[in-house]
């Protein structure tokens, strides 16, 4: 499905480029719909997970809508999925932000390398059984939501949502070489994670 | 991270045929990207991923399909799904139109206040009517907005206007007056409001500062990277002003 197509009815071709800053653009394009409604379930998957609740998930995901339809004439084209989880996670950022402070698990956040390997392969483990014990749904939920939160939103988005690194990385404003350093710290930890809470 | 970014599918043709060549000759590497297969696939198919309910996509088709942009009194969150079900489009549109109804939240409109002053100021676009005429500037937002906000130059206390422009907070429209201090510029931003008369309250957010107050059913927010005693005199000066 192209975005593209989406400016190329007659007569709108003109939204395809920046609007003039004027009254007029308050109206928002009325393709908005047609970017954001089928990401819909992309947007409140995000939110549920940066939220971890069903309630300000869908909080989230409402407020974005209105900021998405206030900046809809910003949005130039290109991947509305990307442009409006962008929006999501910066919604749920400010909230998640509002209420710092709430127990997070010691789990490794930026800034610390170490070895996945290492963590897989403890001696004397079978180096299967750790990811093994993943294989509940309700466990391995609970291993994600325990996530550090950038970490989970990368997973979520490369593994849930299955996006390339480079849509990652704009959603969450970060370089490339970000994105894949959360992911190797996320996939760790959610080993580590199931090890320990498994034996 | 290379065997990562070859189980996520990320590497060209050339890398991944590097790798594979690698891992034929390491068996470190190779137990390394069978866990992490064995990780991603794991997490691929059986974490949940949540779908949103029948009776929010509903609300939120409404919302997306509206233009929420009227300026109106009070907002208030989206909670009575039940109701669009029961009383079909026109009760929807209803809804959805009520949304644009607006009760103040400090935090969100501080944002929302901050996200137009700098998208104002990024874009370059910062003025749509360019008067120091407080004459010249009120009219001009007459026909552009369904309220006309009250104008005032403060020149003579070190404020002069600069001009106006319409800005959208929080979905709606709202008159943005601009002022200059120095090489700073004031954004004055003004809605109406139901809410009753309000002292004059700062806030700061990521190195801006705001003052916003209620008057005569206008909600004021002042934002500016002048720094809070300044902008306090600007807030002081402006109310007590003809
Ligand atoms: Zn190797």
């Amino acid at each position: 499905m192209s975005v593209g197509t989406v400016h190329a009815t007659p007569g709108r071709a003109i939204l395809a480029q920046p609007p003039p800053r004027e009254p007029g653009r308050l109206m928002p394009a009325p393709s908005f719909d047609s970017i954001a409604l089928p990401h819909l379930d992309a947007a409140y998957n995000l939110a549920r997970w940066l939220m971890r609740d069903a309630t300000e998930a869908e909080d989230v995901v409402q407020d974005a809508l209105l900021r998405g339809l206030r900046y809809f004439s910003s949005f130039a084209g290109g991947d509305g999925r990307a442009w409006l989880l962008r929006i999501v996670r910066n919604v749920a950022y400010d909230r998640l932000a509002a209420r710092r402070g709430l127990a997070t698990l010691p789990l490794d956040g930026d800034g610390e390398e170490g070895s996945l390997a290492d963590t897989l392969r403890d001696p004397g483990d079978n180096p299967e059984t750790a990811v093994g014990k993943m294989q509940d749904r309700a466990r391995l939920d609970a291993l994600l939501a325990a996530l550090p939160v950038e970490q989970r939103e990368a997973i979520v988005l490369c593994d849930l949502e299955e996006m390339p690194y480079r849509a990652i990385a704009e959603i969450a404003g970060v370089p490339i070489g970000t994105v894949m350093s959360r992911l190797w710290r996320a996939r760790r930890n959610l080993a580590r994670l199931a090890k320990a809470g498994g034996a | 991270m290379l065997v990562q970014a070859d189980i996520d599918g990320e590497l060209d043709a050339r890398d991944a045929a590097a790798i594979a060549a690698h891992l034929d000759g390491c068996a470190e590497c190779r137990a390394l990207q069978a866990q992490l297969r064995r990780i991603k696939e794991t997490t691929r198919t059986e974490a949940t991923r949540f779908a949103a309910s029948d009776d929010f996509r509903r609300r939120m088709a409404v919302l997306a399909q509206s233009n929420v942009t009227r300026p109106a009194a009070t907002r208030r969150r989206l909670q009575w799904g039940g109701w669009i079900g029961s009383f079909g489009l026109g009760a929807a549109v209803a809804a959805a139109l009520m949304l644009a109804i607006h009760v103040p939240r400090d935090g969100g409109d501080a944002q929302s206040v901050l996200d137009g002053h700098l998208r104002a100021l990024q874009s370059g676009h910062a003025i749509d009517v360019a008067s120091t005429d407080k004459h010249t500037v009120k009219p001009w937002f007459d026909g552009r907005l369904d309220f006309t906000p009250p104008v005032k130059d403060l020149a003579a206390a070190g404020f002069p206007l600069r001009g106006g422009r319409i800005d959208a907070v929080d979905g709606r429209p709202t008159a943005a007056l601009v002022y200059g201090h120095g090489r700073h510029a004031i954004d004055l931003y003004v809605w109406p409001t139901v809410a009753g008369d309000a002292a004059a309250r700062d806030t700061a957010r990521k190195g801006y500062h705001f003052v916003t107050w209620v008057r005569d059913g206008m909600r004021f927010w002042a934002v500016s990277d002048l720094n809070p005693a300044e902008l306090d005199e600007f807030a002081r000066d402006w109310q007590a002003a003809d």
